[in-house]
């Protein structure tokens, strides 16, 4: 394999195994995730990605009767032991949803939130999160003159950067994305995907998405689930050229799926 | 053409069968004739306790300040009659307040623990009790009342027992299922991927809920509790039964009270149509009209800002 082993992983998934029930969501799933760089995840309706994404910040554990095995390395502590702290956790690895999912408040206080929880009070201090974390969503332009108007009233594609915003404002060091764009017209596509690159210097992402396009413009590795299973990840150049397997070829060539 | 198939020009046109026209203006009527009843209901009794309730001031001369302002009340008496009627608006605004201030933090409390603290808990057992409780009659709340709550304060806070406190008791028992049932209706109706949101920001339940779930819910749940305070207002049997019924102004919760339905009920079987004392009381209705009308008017105005993602 072509991977560069001297580059940091930030997560190292081992064996992972998920059961919704009797049903085994997830098998012996193996997969590194290098720091600082946009990881996509992408494979037909139902192959397990979403569940992926959602191991890495444990937000799985609101699922009713989920079961887990397996190691999830989060900077070589393995998140599936017990006495993992949720909140830090979350705090590093911040999550991006399919909908933008903004609170019922005004802008600022969307992207305060995060800040406020954990324990930033400084109003000074707060405004220059928010600022940071707006500018660095690319929102800051659109919407400094009305930072306290409701976030409601934002069009899908500046509620779904909201959110980004949100999210980095406490500066984690992770961004988990579950199919970001899936609900937004081609231009807020492209700017959330122009920022997803852009925001890599500073994160680690991991990306689900349905869109192989996608995943070919904006990753630097995919890798493609099906049926529960990894199937294989590579750089995203030799995946979308020359995969090792047929299933992985048949999927991007658009020849199922 | 074969007899099945229809034009496309002559489908757009509208149908011409005579039988499907006649259903369709038929079924038409028949609920603009229903809608027409309720509206003309409602018109009327306005309407009605409109006139009926002015005709004190306007026919018998009783005087409207004296009325509201007033504390004495003794319609029977020969030579000087008073009407006198803010013991019992006071008793009925003061019964209200205190129950819904009862009532609100406890149901909206039970609403949360419901819906966010144990969702397959509550959903399956704790709302079909609630549910069951909002239809008990509200003559059993007031014997329960009258026979346990009653001589259970008179042996532990002194007095005869019939008292404000009773009433407020009764009344924010009986309105608790009302607030916890709409609050928890409110509360399962807020989008799921708020509470998602705010997880994945590292916040705690407590935050969540707190930060995220009640601001974004306190429309409905300000519904919730006008709507109980809306039915503790006009509630007459049970307060009456607890309350004492004086005509005085009460000076500790402990003193029994009187409230604008208590009199009302009290009162009607012994007045002649017509009489003065008669009017009166449909005065007092007619406040009772007003304030239900600012109820509803106050739900409407809360749920037209009642908007989430």
């Amino acid at each position: 394999m072509s991977v560069a082993t001297a580059q940091a992983q930030i997560f190292s998934v081992r064996n992972l195994n998920v059961w919704y029930g009797s049903q085994h969501a997830l098998k012996d799933i193996e997969l590194p995730i290098y720091k600082n760089e946009v990881t996509a995840i992408i494979g037909p309706s139902g192959c397990g990605k979403s569940t992926f994404i959602k191991t890495l910040n444990l937000m799985i554990q609101h699922v009713k009767r989920v079961r887990m095995s397996g190691e999830l390395l989060y900077q070589e502590r393995n998140l599936l032991d017990q006495g993992v702290d949720l909140v830090s956790l979350r705090k590093q690895v911040g999550m991006v949803f399919q909908k933008g999912n903004p609170f019922g408040k005004s802008i600022f206080e969307n992207v305060a939130y995060g800040p406020r929880i954990h324990g930033m009070s400084k109003k000074k201090e707060l405004e220059e999160t928010v600022e940071r974390a707006l500018r660095d969503a690319f929102l800051w332009d659109e919407v400094k003159d009305r930072l306290h108007t409701s976030a409601l009233g934002l069009s899908g594609g500046q509620q779904q950067r909201l959110c980004i915003a949100r999210t980095i404002a406490t500066r984690p060091e992770v961004l988990l994305m579950d199919e970001p764009t899936s609900a937004l017209d081609p231009i807020s596509t492209s700017k959330i995907e122009e920022l997803a690159m852009q925001l890599k210097k500073d994160y680690t992402i991991v990306m689900v998405t349905h869109n192989m396009q996608q995943a070919a413009r904006v990753s630097d590795r995919t890798a493609f689930f099906l049926m529960g299973e990894l199937i294989e990840h590579d750089e995203t150049g030799k995946i979308f050229s020359t995969p090792n397997d047929t299933r992985t070829e048949n999927y991007v060539m658009g020849r199922f799926g | 053409m074969d007899g099945n198939t229809v034009r496309a020009s002559s489908r757009l046109l509208k149908s011409t069968n005579k039988t499907a026209l006649h259903l369709e203006r038929r079924g038409k009527m028949t609920v603009m004739v229903c809608a027409f009843l309720i509206i003309s209901a409602a018109l009327s009794i306005t309407i009605f306790l409109t006139v009926k309730g002015l005709d004190a001031f306007l026919e018998n001369g009783v005087s409207i300040v004296d009325f509201l302002s007033s504390t004495n009340w003794n319609p029977t008496d020969h030579k000087s009659p008073t009407y006198g009627a803010l013991s019992f608006i006071f008793g009925s605004f003061l019964v209200t307040i205190l129950a819904a201030c009862l009532a609100a933090p406890l149901g909206i409390g039970c609403a949360i623990f419901m819906t966010e603290i144990a969702p397959s808990w509550g959903k399956k057992v704790l709302q079909p009790v609630i549910e069951l409780l909002v239809g008990v009659p509200s003559v059993v709340y007031g014997f329960i009342g009258l026979s346990v709550l009653v001589p259970f304060l008179r042996s532990v806070v002194g007095g005869q027992g019939f008292s404000v406190l009773a009433g407020t008791l009764v009344l924010a028992v009986m309105i608790l299922p009302t607030v916890a049932s709409i609050a928890a209706d409110g509360l399962n109706s807020l989008p799921g991927g708020l509470r998602e949101g705010s997880f994945a920001l590292g916040a705690t339940r407590w935050q969540t809920i707190w930060r995220v779930v009640l601001p974004a819910a306190m429309p409905t749940l300000l519904t919730a509790i006008v709507l109980g305070m809306a039915r503790a207002f006009g509630e007459a049997l049970a307060v009456q039964m607890v309350i004492g019924n004086v005509r005085t102004l009460p000076e500790a919760l402990t003193d029994p009270a009187a409230t604008l339905t208590t009199i009302i009920t009290l009162n009607m079987g012994h007045t002649t149509f017509g009489s003065t004392e008669n009017n009166v009381l449909w005065s007092l209705a007619l406040i009772l009209l007003a304030m239900s009308f600012f109820f509803i008017l106050f739900i409407r105005y809360l749920s037209s800002r009642r908007k989430f993602s």
